[in-house]
């Protein structure tokens, strides 16, 4: 099984991990003034890139904290694992 | 006629006699009754400090350890969160301890229904639990002072090693998850009985 290393608790199996979609999506600054199509694009609408893809996980059954992580989604390889109060890191 | 009062018991309470019948090698004990009391602070704020001079140690910072005292444990479940457990205080008087302490700057939960404790202890207790749990049990790196959250036989529990020699673990678990576990570990320590 993959291991992910969760920046806190260290490297620990797939199974212990829940995927959180893609990161770095802003909440708009005025929800209001949004037309439906804007924020079904906000809400619904996401990048499916070919490669590096910075996304958000969380430890579910270990320290229960979300972080990000830039994920290859050919090799599933993990490029960079970073908490979420850290940039994101420049992408090889 | 008076009423009988409800006798406490614990979620592995008829388990006893089938743990008794293990071999020295893999011996299980439940240990109901535990206090334990979930802690959210800022560990670098003054509510941690305050929480330390109640329970009279240090909250550990650095991820999957535990500190004890002779009264309480302290596990690290979190960067801003921590287990305190402790079989010889009161459930209401630790919660109420731990709140006079944070006042209002965190948050204390009394958690002791959530979990049960399993003693497991024995020359082959690595052994056991190596057979559902990914994590690196060597005692070169899970010994005393380690507490990990993880998966053993597929379930969510608090691994607690007690010794340096691999032979002595708590495992804290969900109270409706301990029947199943408690028949894992029985199932896992058949081939450690001598035949």
């Amino acid at each position: 099984m993959q291991l992910i290393t969760c920046p806190y608790c260290g490297p620990r199996e797939e199974a212990e991990f829940h995927y959180g979609g893609q990161a770095h999506v802003p909440h708009p600054a005025d929800p209001g003034s949004l037309s439906d199509e804007e924020w079904a694009h906000h809400l619904f609408f996401r990048d499916n890139p070919r490669g590096p893809f910075a996304e958000r996980w969380v430890h579910a059954l270990g320290c229960r904290r979300w972080f990000n992580a830039v994920r290859d989604t050919v090799s599933y390889r993990f490029h960079h694992i970073y908490r979420l109060d850290q940039a994101r890191p420049e992408t090889p | 006629m008076t009423a009988d009062l409800l006798a406490r018991s614990g979620p592995l309470q008829s388990w006893t006699d089938r743990f008794a019948a293990l071999p020295d090698t893999v011996q299980v004990v439940a240990t109901p009754h535990v206090a334990m009391a979930d802690l959210r602070v800022d560990p670098a704020g003054p509510a941690a400090a305050d929480v330390a001079g109640f329970l009279g140690v240090d909250l550990p910072t650095a991820p999957s350890t535990y500190v004890e005292t002779d009264s309480v444990r302290v596990i690290w479940l979190g960067p801003d969160e921590w287990l305190v457990t402790s079989p010889f205080r009161a459930p209401r008087a630790l919660e109420a301890g731990l709140r006079d302490a944070v006042a209002g700057r965190g948050a204390v939960v009394d958690v002791s229904g959530q979990r049960t404790t399993l003693g497991l202890a024995g020359a082959n207790a690595r052994d056991v639990l190596s057979g559902g749990c990914a994590i690196d049990l060597h005692p070169a790196v899970f010994r005393r002072g380690a507490a990990a959250q993880t998966l053993l036989g597929l379930t969510g529990v608090v691994l607690v090693a007690l010794d340096d020699t691999a032979t002595s673990y708590e495992i804290l678990v969900r109270s409706s998850f301990a029947p199943y576990l408690a028949s894992w570990l029985l199932d896992a320590a058949t081939e450690h009985t001598p035949t």
